[in-house]
């Protein structure tokens, strides 16, 4: 006899599996929670910084304590004590290590986990990578090869040292330290990110890639990422982030500059999959994240993609200034949420060359309880002309008990620009599965079938390695909840 | 004489509170088309759920025989990979799965089922537009996402596309000609009598002797208030349109 249950119920509620969810033992150095100038000089002091260094983040900290956090998003969470959170951890055996094969085996064992080996003939063909742990970037692969081209590839925290021109001439130029209450904290006391530079004219090879893990507990994870492709220079870029599970939440609030000068071109892509907390909504990371390019020069392009399947909160909104004349940018976007996750996210595309062009793909997926907000914002300002935006923004719902919300906001202060905003809400009832299961399919293959069909357009936007990993996580996080 | 391809046996099923078959015995047979007619609300729509495995239903008392094997038991996509099928009466859309995307999944699903190596895809495209001109289906419906934007009919005609796809043993039509202009009501009828084989049985659900024209049935059935009231030849059907239902309820209420 069968049960009148509700699949959805079932399949919303099944034991969620974080696959990345183990923590390392790792000896880690921790310095004591809290947030004072006293903080912000160790940290600095702790990376060999130079004194400018020092001054600015010192700046930033004075503009954060006059800022006050932002609740204009369709999120909701219990206030966040800045004072509990520690500002700074790093593997003790790390600092020292000048080559792969120095790190400690237990860290090259918790990437190799993640399914990011150190060891370069091992790395995926054709991709260099830095990994971060907590709050210190522990390797980069590749290195020679791309020096060898004149790209520069390391570590922020490197490049302040040895690079201290380029860092000071473009850190801050996109988004300045006192832009918003979480870029502040994050100029303050940002701990490493990548820095990356692209001479003029090269296209860089392969792909570069970051991968942030957090590990240490009670501890923010603050990065800080760095792009410059210099004039006809070309460079795609992937981020991917993982943490251990935990009950109490954890605040991530990086900040990514691009900049584009004429006629460069930065792909930027991300995969981020920090962990979203349990199916009652307990713990998991906060992820308050600024990330904006500047498209310089003409005939600049900048183009943002992102598959958001983790974290308990996202805030972000992936940008680009369209200075140069012709210049191009784009936001290519899926955000999943399931169980109790909170996603507020979209893009801001502010022309301000003549000819500039924009185009916007949204598709958000929501499932459980959980809520998923696009909100994004096209500006074209009054010297743009022929400005030209597309925006798509879809939104998906698994169930009745979860929300999409949709706030496009759009400024147009010249009359010569055409602005195009399409939207569609589709939903995925029982009625859909049970017509994919009178087909032959089981549930689990229906809603990997819709979500793929349904993120396609998306997915295609990432570089050919890892739109097959990004696949398989859109299937596994709504998996996850189909058992 | 053959076993029956389907068993139905005093069968009862409910939604909440409210039982909507109640006692139902049906045999079909293997190659036969049987016709399935009775006034709205009867419960038609709930024996095809109910043998499809839609999970809103309780079958309280009863059993039903597939095949030789234990139908209820059965999980709905395990039904379909033994060989049942539904058109339904109210097709939905997917979004974002196009129509080939979507049956070269479900075929290779059952092919997987029947240990058969799955179809690539030249294979399959070439089979796609074979069966595609059964039911003069075009082919610039199979990269649309399946019945989205279809118009009712279109959506009809899809439904007979996918059941000449997907081969099954026992093929259920709820109303499939409702919805139908004259043209589209031959074309579907004339897929369907293309489809017919020894092997593979109809249930035929309609309001309508017209579609019966076209697609001879075996015998016709009238259910009523969740019973088989009356049983007979294809003339019933005939009757039927001619006189209505208040002559056969009648009696069945004089008997109850
Ligand atoms: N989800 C439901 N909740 C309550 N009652 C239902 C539900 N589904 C069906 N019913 C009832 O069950 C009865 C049988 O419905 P069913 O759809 O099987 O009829 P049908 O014979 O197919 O009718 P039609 O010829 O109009 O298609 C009807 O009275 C209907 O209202
Ligand atoms: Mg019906």
């Amino acid at each position: 006899m069968s049960e009148n249950v509700d699949i959805l119920e079932r399949l919303t509620a099944a034991d969620y599996q974080y696959e990345y969810g183990f923590e390392s033992q790792i000896e880690e150095e921790v310095v004591a929670p809290g947030l004072d100038e006293n903080i912000i000089r160790l940290i600095s002091q702790k990376k060999g910084e130079p004194d400018w260094m020092l001054q600015w983040r010192l700046q930033a900290f004075r503009y954060w304590q006059h800022m006050s956090e932002p609740h204009w998003a369709n999120v909701r969470y219990e206030p966040i004590d800045y004072q509990a959170i520690s500002y700074y951890a790093a593997p003790k055996k790390v600092s020292q290590a000048r080559s792969l094969n120095e790190i400690d085996p237990e860290l090259r064992q918790t990437f190799e986990r993640l399914g990011i080996p150190l060891h370069e003939q091992e790395v995926l063909a054709g991709v260099a990578v830095d990994a971060v742990l907590d709050s210190v970037s522990v390797a980069t692969t590749f290195r020679e090869k791309l020096q060898s081209l004149g790209i520069i590839f390391c570590s922020i925290s490197e490049a302040i040292r040895e690079y201290p021109d380029l860092v000071r001439t473009y850190l801050g130029t996109v988004v300045p330290p006192n832009d918003n209450f979480f870029a502040a904290l994050n100029s303050a006391v940002f701990t490493d990110g990548s820095f990356c530079y692209v001479p003029p004219g090269v296209r860089c090879p392969i792909e570069l890639s970051t991968y942030f893990r957090i590990n240490a507990r009670n501890t923010g994870q603050f990065e800080r990422t760095l792009i410059i492709a210099d004039e006809g220079a070309y460079v795609s870029y992937l981020e991917g982030c993982t943490a251990p599970m935990r009950d109490e939440n954890q605040l991530h609030a990086a900040v990514v500059e691009l900049i584009a000068l004429k006629n460069a071109e930065i792909k930027y892509s991300t995969v981020q999959n920090w962990y979203p907390g349990d199916k009652e909504g307990r713990g998991g990371i906060y992820n308050f994240v600024t990330k904006r390019g500047l498209c310089g020069g003409e005939n600049s392009k900048i183009s943002w993609t992102q598959v958001e399947t983790g974290s308990a909160i996202t805030w972000k909104y992936p940008s680009v200034i369209l200075k140069g004349d012709n210049s191009i940018g784009e936001f290519y976007s899926v955000a999943v949420t399931n169980h109790r996750q909170q996603a507020d996210t979209g893009t801001k595309m502010v022309h301000v060359g003549r000819n500039t062009r924009s185009r916007i793909v949204s598709k958000g997926i929501s499932a459980g309880y959980s809520q998923n907000s696009y909100r994004g914002l096209v500006r074209v300002n009054a010297n743009a002309e022929n400005a030209r935006n597309f925006s798509q923004c879809d939104s998906l719902l698994i169930g009745d008990r979860c929300g999409a919300h949709t706030f496009p906001y759009i400024e147009v202060n010249n009359p010569t620009a055409i602005v195009e905003h399409e939207a569609t809400t589709s939903k995925i009832g029982e009625d859909i599965i049970f017509y994919c299961n009178q087909r032959g399919l089981d549930t689990e293959t229906a809603v990997a079938l819709i979500i793929n069909g349904y993120a396609r357009e998306v997915l295609s936007k990432l570089p050919m390695e890892f739109a097959v990993e990004a696949q398989k996580l859109l299937t596994i996080s709504l998996e996850g909840s189909v058992g | 004489m053959t076993e029956p391809l389907l068993q139905i046996r005093n069968l009862h099923a409910s939604i909440g509170n409210k039982e909507i078959l109640r006692g139902i015995d049906l045999d079909i047979f293997p190659g036969q088309v049987c016709a399935i007619m009775g006034p709205n609300g009867s419960g038609k729509s709930t024996l095809a759920a109910v043998l499809a495995g839609r999970e809103d239903y309780q079958v309280t008392e009863g059993e039903i025989i597939f095949n030789g094997k234990n139908l209820l038991e059965l999980s709905p996509e395990e039904r379909a990979r033994e060989g049942l099928f539904l058109a339904f009466q109210y097709p939905v859309e997917i979004p974002g799965v196009s129509t080939a995307t979507f049956l070269k999944t479900a075929l290779n699903e059952l092919r997987k089922h029947r240990g058969l190596e799955p179809l690539d895809a030249m294979e399959f495209m070439s089979l796609m537009h074979e069966r595609a001109k059964l039911v003069h289906i075009e082919p610039s419906f199979f990269s649309r996402a399946v019945n989205e934007g279809f118009s009712g009919g279109e959506k009809k005609r899809n439904e007979i596309f996918q059941l000449a796809m997907l081969e099954p043993t026992l093929a259920i039509l709820d109303e499939t000609d409702s919805g139908l202009d004259i043209d589209a009501l031959r074309i579907v009828a004339d897929g369907v009598n293309a489809l017919r084989t020894p092997e593979r049985a109809f249930v035929v659900i309609t309001h309508y002797q017209r579609l019966l024209n076209y697609i001879v049935p075996d015998i016709v059935h009238v259910l009523y208030r969740g019973r088989i009231i009356k049983s007979g030849a294809k003339e019933l059907a005939t009757e039927l349109e001619a006189q209505g239902y208040d002559w056969i309820k009648e009696t069945a209420e004089a008997q109850a």
